[in-house]
């Protein structure tokens, strides 16, 4: 690539070029979105497909054919929409906790959240009757352990009253080791049957999402988007250092806090409702940048509609290429993932730019 | 805008690091902050940062106390260079000093034509408009630090503050470098660790001893050589530079002279 074009356009995409490319998204995300709910492991003529969702769009869900509005209403439209939302939430909580901690491996994960969630996910079974885990539920408990890891590693984390951020990357390893351990251990003393619900918070699906499942998450995800997108430009400020961001007025420790706050949240949700999902919290943020650069006013809505796109088409990919069995979702986010990303880093590299 | 340390001490771990500093730099004055590693520079000039809060004394910016104004009408006073900048990979050098902006623009506002225009106006006075749509990770590390200057510019406050701005830089980009700063005419309280270029470019220097001040005034009638042996542990000489006729400081070991030819056995270049 020659140089004039590189000192004329630093990003692949930018000005303008960056709301077509929302637009693009958008409309991609919508047609994965009707693509997923037009497909699944049994084949249904396209007609019946969007006659039972034009049914219960337009308030007559009651009268479409129950075996039909099971199948499509039931399951293929809200674990087409989880599977957005969680890519969306696991991207925009990507970028928050990369902004946090400024290590280029940080993912949602970061935090031990991930393994805190399945922890508290297999306590349940084991724990069996008592009150605490019939109060909870699968998924509240998967909640609950995954913030509590969040703020372990906040206040262990501190050091006279400032986050350090080799400190929360490396206390939120540890952390999330000692989950792992204590997962394991459970697990050893669960029956094979208990043991099979399980398996899905250690592998993350998709499977099995219910309209329930979708309001929490799409209600957080919207708080935190907005109020990411409002500290934009503080975001940026703090990309060049703590001190720097500090001497441009950004007031970093608050800063700081909430964005621990909106990407334990976020990560915890999406976890206790899909469980892990891997690489996309770490690479979708990751992409982006090559593709639009590191402003979060660009980067974060940018990496929020490619990572529900891409998690849509992930689920999609895992459900039809071995019908009808599925595939577990994390070979596909990894195994196209992967490649992807690894031709957006060699372009780059290879991109007229020169590192001194 | 007349920069007023008065008294100040600070504490990292509970551990004190500058003990009662008293300082003054008046409007359009350049006052460098000087002494050896470890004496309590960059921790004072922490204080004026923001980053690190004095435990003792004041921190006045034309007699309004720093440290009660909130951290946007600070950043409108005072502009930092720090010395320890991430370069931020996938920013470009426009968006970089645009982040400068910050504590002029409100929550919900967004970069204005006149935010542009500052921006390339900084841009143009550190010389370097020419690679506002570059990444800041393609410049060598004196463009850099030029960008970092004007991201402090568009801040557009009256006191800039720099905590040892040619480290690392050839001697080219640090005379460059100084020499811009100079012309900016903002009030400037920098740290520098050459004794020579605080005496050719500061009207004042304060000399920082183990967090004490050990000496200030004109540069030149601080630093005796008496004085910097004393304070940096090495023998000085003070004669005029053989290009420019000015009083020039020179340094030298106070181990025994080597007056043989240098062995070559030391160049890095044979490793």
């Amino acid at each position: 690539m020659s140089d004039t074009l590189t000192s004329r356009r630093p990003h692949l995409v930018s000005g303008p070029a960056t709301g077509l490319l929302l637009a693009a998204l958008a409309a991609g995300l919508v047609a994965a979105l009707v693509v997923g709910i037009s497909i699944g492991s049994v084949n249904l003529p396209l007609g019946q497909v969007w006659g039972v969702v034009w049914a219960h769009l337009s308030g007559r869900g009651a009268q479409a054919d129950p075996l039909l509005s099971q199948v499509v209403w039931e399951i293929r439209a809200p674990r087409a929409l989880l599977a957005a939302l969680a890519g969306a939430g696991l991207s925009v909580a990507g970028v928050a906790l990369q902004s946090l901690v400024r290590n280029p491996l940080a993912d949602p994960y970061v935090l031990g959240v991930s393994s805190a969630a399945s922890l508290g996910a297999v306590l349940v079974p084991a724990l069996g009757s008592t009150a605490l885990a019939g109060a909870l539920g699968v998924t509240g408990a998967a909640f609950a352990a995954a913030m509590l890891s969040a703020l372990l590693v906040y206040v262990l984390a501190q050091r006279a009253g400032r986050l350090l951020d080799s400190w929360l990357v490396l206390t939120g390893v540890a952390v999330g080791y000692l989950c792992t351990a204590a997962t394991t251990f459970v697990q050893l003393q669960l029956n094979p049957t208990e043991l099979q619900g399980m398996m899905f918070w250690l592998m993350g699906s998709v499977a099995g999402a219910s309209w329930t499942d979708l309001t929490v998450p799409a209600l957080l995800i919207a708080g935190c988007l907005l109020w990411l997108l409002l500290q934009g430009r503080a975001l940026n400020a703090l990309l060049a250092g703590e001190e720097a961001a500090v001497a441009i007025g950004v007031p970093v420790a608050t800063l700081r806090i909430g964005l621990l706050v909106a990407g334990s949240l976020l990560t915890a949700t999406v976890v206790s409702v899909v469980g892990g999902i891997g690489f996309i919290g770490l690479m979708i943020p990751h992409a982006i940048r090559f593709v639009v650069g590191a402003d979060h006013r660009r980067l974060l809505p940018v990496s929020l509609l490619t990572g529900a796109l891409f998690l849509v088409l992930v689920d999609l990919a895992a459900r039809i290429a071995d019908r009808p069995n599925e595939l577990p979702v994390g070979i596909f986010t990894t195994g196209l993932g992967v490649p992807f990303f690894l031709w957006l880093l060699r372009r780059r590299s290879t991109g007229g730019t020169h590192a001194t | 805008m007349r920069l007023d340390l008065a008294g100040v001490s600070a504490h990292i771990d509970a551990r004190p690091i500058v003990n009662d500093v008293t300082l003054t730099a008046g409007p359009g004055e350049f006052v460098a902050l000087v002494g050896p590693n470890g004496s309590g520079k960059s921790t004072l000039l922490r204080t004026v940062y923001r980053s690190l809060r004095p435990s003792g004394g004041v921190v006045r910016l034309d007699g309004q106390d720093l440290w009660r104004m909130g951290p946007r009408q600070a950043a409108r006073h005072r502009a930092v260079l720090p010395q320890h900048n991430q370069v931020a990979d996938q920013l470009s050098v426009a968006e970089v000093v645009a982040t400068g902006r910050h504590s002029h623009k409100r929550l919900l506002d967004r970069d204005s034509a006149a935010d542009r225009a500052v921006v390339v106006t900084a841009l143009e006075r550190v010389g370097m408009e020419w690679a506002a749509d570059r990444l800041l990770t393609t410049l060598s590390g004196g463009e850099r630090q030029r960008v970092l200057l004007a991201r402090a510019l568009a801040q557009q406050a009256p006191l800039l503050v720099l905590d040892e701005p040619t480290n690392h830089l050839d001697v080219g980009s640090q005379l460059l470098l100084l020499d811009l700063i100079r012309s900016l005419g903002l009030t400037l309280l920098a740290a520098l660790h050459d004794l020579d270029q605080a005496a050719a470019y500061a009207d004042q220097v304060v000399v920082l001893r183990e967090g004490h001040v050990a000496g200030h005034g004109p540069p030149l009638e601080v630093l005796t050589p008496a004085f910097i042996e004393d304070v940096f542990g090495v023998r000085a000489h003070v004669g005029p530079h053989p290009l420019t006729g000015r009083p020039h400081i020179a340094v030298a070991s106070r181990a025994p002279a080597r007056t043989s030819q240098p062995q070559p056995t030391h160049c890095t270049e044979h490793l």
